[in-house]
């Protein structure tokens, strides 16, 4: 506050602009010393008081200057730090792996030690059936507390950030932040679930629950490995998409319930788009069902067993044209389905504040959220079943082939979530009207001539 | 007898639709502070839309009365709080007038170099909201991260990061150290990449585009009628810079284009921002090529000044459009009267006639690329 001003003399007023109004350009004119005083031989700047020490403000924090940064950032010991243990977890997935083989055939076993216990076979079809419902629906839980996190993290470094380092104690074991999910979920089990006075009580509370069990209900057929679904089913894909569109019931309700402006429009939009976004999101994996010639997963799954040439794997997304179509609609249709952000205007946060969530709190809120990600690990698992060869290989060579192929599913259903979240944190939002011209003026068409496309292959190449 | 068959309603009357009045604000994610927007809606069209204003009315007018002149700098950065040095500058530009102060021209040099900086960091939290509103939220943080090293750049050469107070009656707060012309160069040098960057992040982007594209069109004719100014104006083709046409601060020797949008859509007055952008770079360049030396401060401001009764008008370019300040003095120590010529309350006035007729979403897509602050709206 005390800048040294050089000459702040205050009884000379100076009429205004009286000796010369005439404005001359800055850069010729001298500096204007008063008249008063003799003319200084040289002028020496006066010590800036507030920067003293040189800029001591932001030398505290020089780090996070970017240009230093962005310089040498691998030679920070924080990426070096980082990219050992994901060698170490990628070797630990190797090591698994070799360890366990196969799960199809454990659960073989595990299915004849129930069979020799001298049950009755009905208990014994009944012990087995909740065995399957009980991981299937873990699957789901711990989905939700991976996919969270593992969103914040890359939706952080996608935004050059560093999302949560600090859940997860005590110090050392705090991997960047790996328990901040489960502590979330924690808070959100404690905090008050308010029902807002014009809410419609029973639609309110009921809506998390039709969003999210038929999601649970739907990963009966999905296949997580060779031979690994809860159910085999002839019908499986059928019935996947058939339980995955009950779904949009529970946001019209959620919308309608909540006595919310804000959350009656996202309802609606929510019911508009996800009725339509299901018909190309059907219609493109029709060449993957004439293809492999069955709805079942498993047959979809061994249809693309083999090698062409020995090299290229015979995955329906290697199907020239057809493949990558088919496979860029299904993909498309599947974050549409999931209201994630290019098409999340159900909850467009910055038109309907959240839309058809906004007035729920505490586990309601957080239903959601599960079934979200439930239904993006239902995208991805069956974008690697129709497209990417289930658990089959990439490389024909001895050690890829050697891998289980649960591992290699849950690898390329991985690749399919990053996918998904790249999207998110990558694209801005379509409106209402060009969301829906999307759909039926440009997927829904082109997944009506893919399906011409793959007759044609039929016809004239797949003989 | 009955056989006459009812008169059959035509089926617009048939279907029962209702208009839901809604909110939109003052606490609202996307108004970008405490506006508020009484929108009418028919399904997802705009009916009728009234903003109400004055949610953060604080009577700095009336309060710059009642202090002298030095004191009254310190409100003017509570205007426009997201580009506070311009409102430093015409305030001391409409004093100096009334004073007869003239000022030096490193002091001239320096306060283009921290309002051209400060055009940037506005036009960055524009660039990063605006993203926001549309459903991009990762340039948001691109954005805050060049915001931060010019926010560090201004707390280094004068101790504030949002209200600086640092352009002063007759010249600058302190003079710049030699560190901070270093470290501006630097910044300055890794800033033009990132602009590059933006473009390919979302300006360029076909779901953006198709979004502000063709939404919100003011026509030249109608841009002038409503008296829009700065980057508004612009978007819709009207060449009118204050920095141009009424040259300020030594603004006539820098060399820096204006850029004009085409269709005055959404997109051209997101557009002339981010070309902003890169003339500012070229201001600052230049401007710090040709730093002249002498002293920052004139001399002859008296500690209390008294200037003569009298009035004087001055406006600058600030980031938002023309701002301008009225100032008379009847003799006193005080300002007689402040009048503010506030950009953002006056590109505010289309929205009430503009909305009517857009969706829900092209709201926020207006609202966005009028680029309001509501601390100049409400003053």
């Amino acid at each position: 506050m005390t800048a040294k001003k050089p000459d702040p003399e205050d009884k000379k007023p100076e009429p205004a602009a009286a000796p010369a109004p005439v404005p001359v350009p800055a850069a010729a004119a001298p500096a204007p010393a008063p008249a008063a005083k003799a003319a200084p031989p040289k002028y020496v700047p006066p010590t800036p008081v507030l920067n003293r020490g040189n800029g001591r403000l932001i030398e505290d924090r020089f780090t996070t200057w970017p240009t230093q940064v962005f310089a040498d950032r691998w030679s920070r010991p924080g990426y070096q730090w980082g990219a050992g243990m994901l060698a170490g977890i990628l070797l630990g997935f190797a090591v698994t792996s070799a360890l366990i083989g196969e799960l199809a055939g454990w659960g073989d076993k595990l299915y004849s030690l129930l069979g020799a216990q001298g049950l009755p076979p009905l208990a014994v079809e009944a012990i087995w059936v909740a065995i399957k419902v009980i991981l299937v629906m873990h699957v789901i839980l711990i989905n939700g507390l991976w996919s969270i996190w593992w969103e914040r993290k890359i939706s952080a470094h996608i935004q050059t950030r560093v999302g949560p380092t600090y859940a997860g104690s005590p110090k050392g074991w705090n991997f960047h932040g790996w328990a901040q999910t489960a502590i979330d979920g924690i808070k959100l089990f404690l905090k008050e679930d308010v029902t807002p006075a014009a809410a419609d009580k029973w639609v309110h509370a009921l809506a998390p629950a039709i969003v999210v069990v038929p999601c649970i209900i739907a990963f009966a057929p999905v296949l997580f490995g060779d031979g690994l679904a809860a159910a085999s089913l002839d019908i499986g894909t059928l019935y996947i998409f058939a339980f995955a569109g009950i779904s949009v019931i529970g946001i019209v309700m959620a919308g309608w319930g909540s006595g919310n402006k804000y959350s009656l429009l996202g309802g609606l939009r929510g019911a508009a788009q996800m009725v339509s976004y299901e018909l190309p999101r059907g219609f493109s994996v029709v060449p993957v069902l004439m293809f492999a010639g069955s709805l079942d997963l498993q047959v979809i799954a061994n249809a693309q067993a083999g090698y062409w040439q020995g090299i290229i794997p015979r995955w329906f997304i290697f199907y020239p044209v057809v493949g990558q179509l088919a496979f860029t609609i299904f993909l498309i249709a599947s974050v549409a389905e999931t209201n994630r952000t290019p098409f999340d205007i159900p909850e467009a946060e910055s038109e309907l504040v959240s839309g058809f969530h906004t007035e729920y709190s505490g586990m309601k809120w957080s239903i959601f959220f599960l079934a979200e990600y439930a239904y993006v690990l239902l995208g991805s698992f069956l974008l690697a079943t129709f497209f990417l060869g289930g658990g089959a290989s990439p490389i024909n060579a001895v050690p890829f082939t050697l891998v289980p192929s649960w591992l290699w599913m849950l690898g390329k259903a991985m690749l399919m979530m990053f996918v998904f979240l790249w999207i998110r944190w990558t694209l801005p939002r379509f409106r209402v009207d060009q969301l829906m011209d999307y759909c039926w003026k440009f997927l829904l068409p082109w997944s009506f001539v893919n399906i011409a496309f793959a007759g044609l292959y039929l016809a004239f190449w797949l003989k | 007898m009955n056989n006459v068959p009812e008169p059959r309603t035509p089926p617009q009357a048939a279907l029962k639709s209702d208009r839901l009045f809604i909110n939109l604000g003052p606490q609202h994610p996307s108004t970008h502070g405490v506006l508020r927007i009484g929108l009418t809606i028919d399904g997802e069209v705009i009916v009728k839309a009234v903003p109400d204003i004055g949610y953060l009315h604080r009577g700095t007018e009336k309060l710059a009365e009642v202090r002298n002149y030095h004191h009254c700098v310190v409100l003017t950065d509570r205007w426009d709080y997201v580009a506070a040095m311009p409102n430093n500058l015409v305030f001391c530009l409409a004093a100096e007038k009334l004073m007869g102060v003239k000022t030096t021209p490193r002091a001239d040099a320096l306060r283009v170099i921290m309002c051209e900086m400060n055009r940037i960091a506005s036009h960055l939290l524009f660039f990063g909201t605006y993203g926001i509103d549309l459903g991009a939220l990762t340039p948001f943080l691109y954005a805050f991260r060049e915001r931060e090293m010019i926010l560090d750049l201004f707390e280094m050469s004068c101790g504030a990061r949002l209200t600086y107070n640092y352009i002063r009656l007759g010249g600058v707060m302190t003079d710049v150290s030699p560190e901070w012309l270093k470290r501006t160069t630097e910044f300055v040098e890794y800033f033009k990449p990132r602009l590059d960057e933006y473009d390919t992040l979302l300006t360029y982007n076909p779901i953006f585009m198709n979004r502000t594209q063709g939404v919100g069109i003011v026509s030249p004719q109608e841009a002038v009628s409503w008296a829009l100014s700065g980057p508004n104006l612009r978007g819709s083709g009207v060449n009118h810079d204050v920095r141009k046409s009424d040259p300020y601060s030594g603004y006539e020797n820098y060399d820096f284009d204006v850029p004009l949008g085409k269709t005055g859509s959404c997109w051209d007055r997101y557009f002339c921002r981010v070309q902003e952008m890169r003339q500012s770079v070229r201001i600052i360049e230049q401007a710090i090529a040709k730093l002249p030396d002498g002293p920052f401060m004139a001399s002859g401001v008296a500690k209390i000044p008294k200037p003569a009764p009298g009035e004087a008008y001055a406006h600058v370019e600030g980031a938002r459009g023309d701002l301008g300040i009225y100032l008379a003095s009847d003799g006193g120590i005080s300002p007689f009267r402040l009048h503010v010529h506030a950009p953002s309350f006056i590109n505010l006035a289309m929205l009430q006639e503009k909305l009517v007729g857009m969706k829900v979403s092209d709201v926020i897509a207006l609202l966005g690329s009028i680029d309001i602050v509501l601390g100049e709206v409400d003053r």
